[in-house]
């Protein structure tokens, strides 16, 4: 897995600084969004798919684990979320909570399945089991099948904040979003991820280390697993249904393609990535049927002349970790 | 920064009492094709849509008469998500006031929650789903072509009186799929007919062997196909290599369009029975309208009936607002005038929009022709019957809609 | 219980859709360390190959089986030596998100000229009508089916596991420089062995023109069943697709008669169990 992010630096002062600038940069463009006639629903829901990309990063860039089933977690927060809110009437705040647990409880159940297989095969095991769950949520009734739950209450989150209101609605995203990220961010300089990065680089020189090193993997997969799910129950809010979309294979697809695009195993590259793809949809609407093949030469161009990702080739000219 | 969010607030609020006090002489509106123009339904929805669309602006005369009709068009790629984006910013930003067509149930849904909240127009023409007119109807809502009980009632009733009367579903695992077999059950029951059993199949299956040969061993006078687009187009042919029809049992396809014939070839699909509201060779107002249409269509082919409610629920949309004489933006009121004016167009004919949203026009029942009773490249279809209007869709007493009960 | 035969007939005969399309995956990943995510869109290819022979060239289904491989195959060569080659030597990922993209390209360009609801293609006359077996009607072309693609199975196993070229193109994955030293040209080798994999997706195209709706997307509702089978038989496996491919079809078949909903989702549930058994598949090496 090595060729992936073969030029990651050393974690220097110098280098958190700048990721520290670039953090601090990043988060006052997206509070200023609303005041400059960018559509805000647009942010909203890139958001949501950033935060996803993120977690799904975590895995991969600094894991060194290929989950081919990451929607698995969007959707079944989503689904969870969107019936707690809707049938169960619970508060926003109460509906997040009931989604991100769930993704956290599959991230137990699924990486207890996965976690012992390597390579390609930890790949196509999630895959399987992501598409099971799809199965599951196909026959399921309470997910209305294709026609999905609809018209989901926003209400108040806390009792005070109105979440039908655009701008209330798009900081609290905004915060939901910066505090996965920070916690992203917080796990990949912890001594924890310092482990996590040895395990991608050398697994068995990890073991002969003493680590038990599927503890770590697996950790690193419910935390993913986890803040993918609070990905999904925050975009809840933002789309106001919960559909099969969500947990088809062609949107864990869509992660790993929104990771790519931005750089594997850069810290903002996710974000950059999935801002780019969820762009891509909105805005070539209006190119009807040569959206696919547009979307193909990306990903073609990407593979071929930007394999680091936009964020990482930028950090590999400016020499610098982003 | 509090100061600021509490200025634009201001603004904000200000600018929508400004629009809400708009002069009547209002004549601007925007309408909005949300549509698949990529995917599964591209080629009876899609580009054909937005020239439905294009066709009635232009025949409206209502530029003549001082309006101004813009028309936009967007990918909803058949992800709900990306549909109420579009259909958000296309209400916030582009000040669209009508959506029309949006194909594929889950979308035209997710769609109708955001047009009723918005308080636009919506004219939906290719969605199946009867939900838009029952439990999830809305006073924003007009749902012109079809729904999945009309295509149970008015096929299922026609079969069972012509003898049709054991039937074997082979039914997507989908809630169109379920719905088609629940409604048709439903009228094959009434009529004496029996359902001697059926088979769920997944969505996009390639293979229907299995199940073919499950429904050939019930020896049931009919199939009932409750699928839609490839499964359907791939299980009527598949039939067809299996012997069934030539073994005595006729298919009944539940939900198929014309471009679906198109691709099977009438080689296999002659003497399918199936219902559609409007076929381009009905009339001389349907022929004439046709020609035009696929004069300037790309692949030169004649509209679907999707297509046709395109342009007829627009066509009448138009009639509402000559009738208002302005200020098209308050979408319920807009609604509610085409409620209140009887449709009639050369292409549907004469119907109504009913209270729940529901257009009622006649229903017609089609047999594809054989090879040689074809005469031209689009001449697939001949008449076997006629439902009417008031009798092909879903009775008011039965709808479920919240609107009906005041 | 004659109609558990017959399922299990049809299932045989739908295994052999997945053995062929595995065993070009298979080879392609054996060989080239690719995981082929165009190859639905190759497949796809080949039917639409064969379509506008018949259409526009007036040629038939027997010359189709011959010359739509030939043409995809050269077609997939040309993408290798353009493209798939700089990735020799990165990891999976790239190769499969590279295939990706060549297949949303593919898919859209047909998409934009053909539309999606498809194309007709009817049975040659010759395989036209079917025999009573007693416990079912089979047609004749399934039946044909089953034999084609078993043969075609067997002989591309025998080339590559049993004969001198086989030799060359496993000793040239294992150690390309020694093979080289031999005055073999091993890039040439890798691209005639693309556009074999190839070559096979092509040939199932054709074979299942005639049975399903040849439509843009025929492909991409496939390749990810495609997938799993490789990944049961071992990826890489030659042997090990082609045995799952047919082992699957017929697990497929009881499924869509004793638990119809569930027959596209049997694969992966298979796939968890196996590999939570065997790590690297039936038959496969380490990743």
């Amino acid at each position: 897995m090595s060729a992936l992010t073969d030029d990651t630096l050393p974690v220097t002062p110098r280098a958190m600084r700048d990721e520290m600038i670039v953090f601090a940069v990043m988060a006052a463009l997206l509070a200023v969004v609303p005041f400059t006639g960018i559509y805000p629903f647009f942010v909203m829901q890139a958001l949501c798919f950033a935060l996803l990309a993120c977690a799904f990063n975590l895995l991969i860039g600094y894991g060194g684990l290929l989950s081919f089933g990451h929607a698995m977690f969007l959707g079944t927060a989503g689904y969870v979320s969107a019936h707690a809110l809707k049938v169960w009437g619970l508060p926003p705040e109460l509906g997040i909570v009931a989604g991100t647990a769930a993704a956290a409880l599959l991230g137990l159940v699924t990486g207890y399945i996965s976690i012992k297989r390597q390579g390609i095969y930890f790949s196509m095991i999630t895959l399987a089991l992501s598409q099971l769950l799809y199965f599951l949520y196909l026959q399921a009734p309470f997910t209305h099948g294709e026609d999905g739950i609809q018209g989901i209450p926003q209400g108040h989150l806390f009792g005070i904040f109105d979440l039908s209101k655009p701008l209330v609605l798009y900081y609290v995203v905004l915060a939901g979003f910066l505090a996965g990220f920070l916690l992203i961010y917080r796990t990949i300089n912890s001594p924890f991820g310092e482990v996590l990065k040895s395990i991608r680089e050398n697994e068995p020189r990890a073991i002969s280390l003493g680590y038990k090193t599927d503890q770590y993997k697996m950790l690193a997969y419910v935390l993913s697993g986890t803040l993918a799910g609070f990905a999904g129950s925050l975009k809840v809010f933002v789309a106001q249904n919960a559909s099969l979309t969500d947990v088809h294979w062609s949107m864990s697809g869509e992660i790993v393609l929104m990771t790519l695009v931005g750089g594997l195993g850069t810290i903002f590259g996710p974000v950059v990535g999935a801002f780019v793809i969820i762009a891509m949809q909105q805005y070539l609407a209006g190119f009807g049927q040569w959206v696919t093949v547009i979307q193909g030469v990306i990903f073609v161009s990407c593979v071929l002349l930007f394999r680091r990702g936009l964020v990482g080739e930028l950090a590999h000219i400016l020499r610098r970790s982003l | 920064m509090k100061k600021m969010i509490s200025a634009l607030l201001l603004g904000t609020a200000m600018a929508l009492s400004v629009a809400s006090i708009a002069s009547a002489d209002d004549k601007n509106v925007k309408i909005g094709v949300l549509s698949d123009q990529s995917g599964l339904y591209a080629d009876l929805a899609g580009p054909g849509s937005t020239l439905a669309a294009q066709m009635a602006i232009e025949d409206s005369g209502l530029k003549a008469k001082g309006w101004t009709i813009d028309l936009i068009s967007g990918d909803h790629q058949n992800k709900p998500d990306i549909g109420t984006t579009i259909a958000r910013q296309w209400f916030d930003v582009d000040k669209v006031d009508t959506i029309v067509d949006v194909p594929n149930s889950g979308v035209a849904l997710a769609v109708n929650n955001v047009v009723k909240e918005k308080n636009g127009v919506y004219i939906n023409s290719g969605a199946a789903t009867s939900d838009l007119t029952n439990a999830q109807c809305s006073p924003n809502t007009v749902h012109w072509t079809y729904d999945t009980y009309m295509l149970a009632h008015a096929t299922g009733q026609a079969l069972v009186k012509a003898g049709g009367d054991t039937w074997f579903f082979l039914t997507a695992d989908y809630a169109f799929g379920a719905a088609l077999e629940r409604d048709t059950t439903a009228v094959v029951t009434a009529n004496g007919g029996k359902v001697v059993g059926g088979v769920k199949h997944p969505l996009n299956t390639a293979d229907f062997s299995s199940f073919l040969l499950q429904a050939q061993a019930s020896k049931a006078k009919i199939i009932g196909l409750a699928n839609a687009g490839g499964d359907t187009t791939n299980s009527i042919k598949q039939a067809a290599e299996f012997g069934i029809v030539k073994g005595g049992q006729k298919l009944a396809a539940l939900l198929l369009f014309l471009t679906d014939v198109k691709a099977i070839g009438l080689e296999t699909a002659q003497g399918l029975n199936f219902t559609e509201t409007f076929y381009w060779d009905l009339n001389d107002n349907t022929r004439a309208f046709s020609k035009k249409f696929s004069a300037r269509m790309k692949s030169g082919a004649p509209p679907t009936m999707v297509q046709a409610g395109v342009y007829a629920g627009l066509m009448h949309y138009f009639k509402a607002l000559e009738a208002l004489g302005g200020n098209p933006h308050d979408g319920a009121k807009v609604v509610a005038k085409m409620k209140t004016i009887p449709t009639d167009d050369p292409l549907f004919g004469k119907g109504e929009v009913e209270a729940n949203g529901r257009v009622t026009h006649d229903a017609y029942l089609f047999e594809v022709k054989k090879p040689s009773e074809s005469k031209g490249p689009w001449d697939f279809y001949k008449l076997v019957g006629t439902v009417p209007g008031n009798q092909a869709f879903t009775p008011l007493d039965k709808s479920t809609c919240a609107l009906l009960k005041k | 219980m004659q109609a558990l035969y017959a399922q299990l007939l049809v299932g045989l005969i739908n295994g052999s859709f997945y053995a062929l399309l595995s065993l070009g995956l298979a080879v392609i990943f054996g060989m080239l360390n690719i995981i082929n995510f165009a190859h639905g869109a190759l497949y796809m290819m080949g039917a639409f190959v064969a379509y506008f022979l018949l259409n526009l060239g007036g040629i038939n289904y027997w010359w189709a089986l011959l010359i739509a491989p030939i043409v995809v195959g050269v077609f997939g060569m040309i993408l290798e030596r353009t493209m798939l080659q700089w990735l020799a030597g990165l990891d999976h990922l790239y190769g499969l998100l590279l295939t990706f993209g060549i297949a949303l390209i593919v898919q859209g360009v047909f998409q934009n000229y053909f539309g999606s609801s498809g194309l007709p293609y009817s049975i040659p006359d010759q395989l036209k009508g079917g025999v009573n077996l007693g416990f079912m009607f089979l047609p004749i072309y399934r039946g044909w089916v089953v034999v084609f693609s078993l043969v075609v199975c067997l002989a591309t196993w025998f080339l590559i596991e049993k004969t001198q070229l086989g030799a060359y193109l496993r000793a040239a994955t294992e150690n390309p420089t020694l093979v080289r030293a031999f005055g073999i040209n091993v890039p040439r080798m890798i691209t005639l062995t693309y556009g074999l994999g190839v070559g096979l997706a092509a040939l199932a195209g054709v074979l299942s023109a005639p049975i399903n709706q040849v439509r843009p997307l025929m492909g991409a509702d496939l390749i990810i069943v495609v997938f799993a089978v490789v990944v049961i038989g071992g990826m890489g496996s030659i042997m090990g697709s082609i045995i799952t491919g047919f082992a699957l079809g017929v697990i497929e078949g009881l499924t869509k008669y004793f638990y119809p909903e569930a027959s596209n989702t049997v694969v992966f549930v298979l796939m968890v169990v196996v590999l939570l058994v065997k790590p690297t598949g039936l038959t496969g090496r380490a990743a």
